[in-house]
């Protein structure tokens, strides 16, 4: 078989576009008349609007539109609806949008939300998520802090018998690894521009790494009625002018061209209120957020505790792994329960345990929703398990190379989830990388193979 | 309103500003030349780059009343109608550009290295891009085509 593309170098097919600036972003669509939007975020991490008074705001020139909780068909959106595009009553994180304006200019805008009354009574937030985890900690959400999955309040993976595993090892050794949060810090903002269209329509332009999960939830915002959207929302569902009319096809979703992503526009995070405003202003808006918006109120990365106990026998197989993982989530779901699950998947990484027992928690916090960031917790779960992996070796006086021969996948593996592996070259691709970084292996390595579990001593 | 005359990419244009609107904001919402883009709107990121005189600027930290009879150029105008730069085709050869956000700040920051220092080193590229962020190739793609593109345009100019 002559291989046409694998080996080879194949130029991108948008390529010649970036370089000439043919390449269309969303906010590269221009359109003369366009209303800037502009948003009033809370100022406090954690309290109850008292008072909201937007009349001053609407009575500014040039003011289209302004917005708040009232406007929004079904204020409850995500992979779990839960956040509001507008902040109903309690405010979770510092920066979660209340109001929404649309005006003829970026000074307009501004001076409009200037003119907005707002009254909150602060209460005590709590940021980080081991403090959150304690009885007395103060409540982000009514409900409580932990993410209950089901009825659990982690999410849990059993594989073959711990104590048993525990008891036949020699050595247990037990670390705590911590990842910092993160933000992505695309090069592009988050952008959204809303169009209405002939006969009640919209097209939305957006920045979407995701476009047909957010259109589906961008019409279960404005509660136009699809088969599968379903009704349970964790916020209100209210009537409301803006929004009705439109049927299910009614939306244009043009997007694809993202400059920069990297898991922070897995979540919509202008579509909804820049869609709002357009509907109920009728005229094009446009919401470019800022770079310190982007910074500091766009989904990020949220942090990790991840705890390992490991059973190893003196040969270096590790026999046992306990693993608690604790991931900060912010102050809604987004996508943090999922990313829990990946994480939990991989808590063994590329090395077969025969017993396994790990739970990964999902704290809210009053800091704005985490989400996902390359790989929806992969990323930390490798880093712990490839520190853990070289402080076992260097606690038997092993070599690391020959600790991760000992202990990686063969074919006919199970992975602590049950599936049967059968097509594994770790062993082979750990030889080639040897080869290629100049690493001379002893003879035993080099001549172990995928094919099964054997060699010296295994 | 004031009166503004400049020549982007070659044509001339009169229009009317306020005082405060940047040279972004001209070249973006008027004339729609979108290849600047606002990646920070604040000086950081150099995505908004543009050559005024063969001087690179920041065009979101330029007011446009002082690029007054100037001459802009944005990548849509870098090469003649129908070609493509030497840099442009070095970036897209040698996978300069990813995502494409960064790629035309990136291009012209390049020219105007390229014109001061035709035969540069990976160090000097380094120093001549560092007003620009790219948050997708780690850089090393971006150094890769510029040097392609240094050694291709002193061998054409040979």
């Amino acid at each position: 078989m002559t291989l046409k593309v694998v080996g080879q170098n194949v130029l991108r097919y948008d390529g010649l576009a970036h370089v000439t600036g043919e390449t269309h972003f969303a906010d590269d669509v221009i359109i003369p008349g366009t209303l800037t939007v502009k948003v009033l975020r809370s100022p406090v991490s954690k309290g109850k609007i008292m008072n909201l008074d937007i009349r001053a705001a609407m009575s500014v020139p040039g003011v289209a539109s302004v917005i708040t909780a009232d406007d929004v068909p079904c204020n409850g959106y995500g992979h779990i609806p839960d956040q509001p595009v507008l902040v109903e009553e309690m405010v979770r994180y510092k920066g979660e949008p209340i109001v929404a304006v649309a005006a003829v200019d970026e000074d307009t805008a501004i001076e409009a939300l200037e003119k907005i009354q707002l009254g909150i009574e602060e209460e005590e937030p709590v940021f980080d998520h081991i403090q959150a985890m304690m009885p007395d900690a103060p409540k982000v959400r009514p409900e409580g802090n932990i993410h209950m999955f089901g009825k659990y309040p982690f999410r849990q993976v059993k594989f073959g018998d711990i104590d048993a595993g525990f008891r036949e090892a020699d050595v247990i050794i037990e670390n705590t690894y911590r990842h910092p949060s993160l933000e992505h810090a695309q090069l592009e903002p988050m952008v959204s521009q809303a169009v209405p269209e002939a006969g009640g329509k919209l097209t939305v332009y957006t920045v979407s790494q995701a476009p047909h999960f957010h259109l589906e939830e961008l019409y279960g915002i404005l509660k136009v009625k699809k088969n599968n959207v379903s009704g349970k929302h964790w916020i209100t569902e209210k009537g409301s002018r803006t929004g009705q009319g439109l049927e299910f096809g009614d939306i244009n979703f043009i997007g694809g061209t993202v400059g920069g992503g990297f898991g922070g526009k897995n979540d919509m995070h202008a579509d909804h209120i820049t869609a709002l405003l357009a509907l109920k202003s009728g005229q094009p808006c446009k919401w470019r957020w800022t770079r310190e918006e982007d910074l500091l109120y766009s989904t990020y990365r949220g942090c990790w505790y991840i705890t390992i106990k490991d059973g190893v026998k003196k040969d270096g197989r590790i026999v046992a792994r306990k693993i608690k993982t604790i991931r900060e989530s912010g102050a809604y779901a987004s996508s943090n329960p999922h990313v829990v699950e990946h994480n939990i998947f991989n808590s063994t990484g590329p090395y077969f345990i025969p017993n396994v027992h790990s739970r990964g928690y999902c704290v809210y916090t009053n800091k704005p929703p985490a989400s996902s960031m390359r790989g929806f917790g992969l990323t930390p779960s490798t880093f712990a398990t490839e520190v853990q992996a070289n402080k076992i070796a260097s606690e038997l006086s092993m070599d690391p190379w020959e600790f991760r021969f000992k202990n990686v996948y063969r074919n006919g593996d199970l992975t602590s989830t049950g599936s049967k592996l059968d097509s594994v070259a770790l062993i082979e691709m750990m030889q080639t990388l040897a080869e290629k970084t100049g690493v001379t292996l002893p003879d035993r390595l080099k001549q172990m193979s995928s094919a099964k579990r054997g060699g010296n001593s295994i | 309103m004031h009166l503004l005359k400049l020549t982007v990419n070659g044509q001339n244009y009169e229009i009317t500003v306020q005082l405060k609107t940047t040279l972004l904001e001209v070249l973006r919402d008027k004339l729609q030349i979108t290849s600047p883009k606002a990646g920070c709107n604040q000086g950081d990121c150099g995505t908004c780059s543009v050559l005024v005189d063969s001087i690179l600027v920041k065009s979101c930290l330029t007011n446009s009343l002082s690029v007054q009879g100037k001459k802009i150029i944005t990548v849509e105008g870098l090469a003649k109608p129908g070609e493509v730069h030497p840099l442009q085709q070095a970036f897209h050869e040698n996978y300069g550009a990813q995502c494409g956000f960064c790629t035309p700040g990136m291009i012209l920051a390049a020219k105007a290295l390229l014109d001061k220092n035709p035969n540069p080193t990976r160090e000097d590229v380094k120093v001549g891009l560092s007003g620009n962020l790219c948050r997708c190739t780690g850089y090393t793609k971006i150094i890769d085509s510029v040097i392609a593109a240094s050694e291709k345009m002193v061998t054409v100019t040979d």
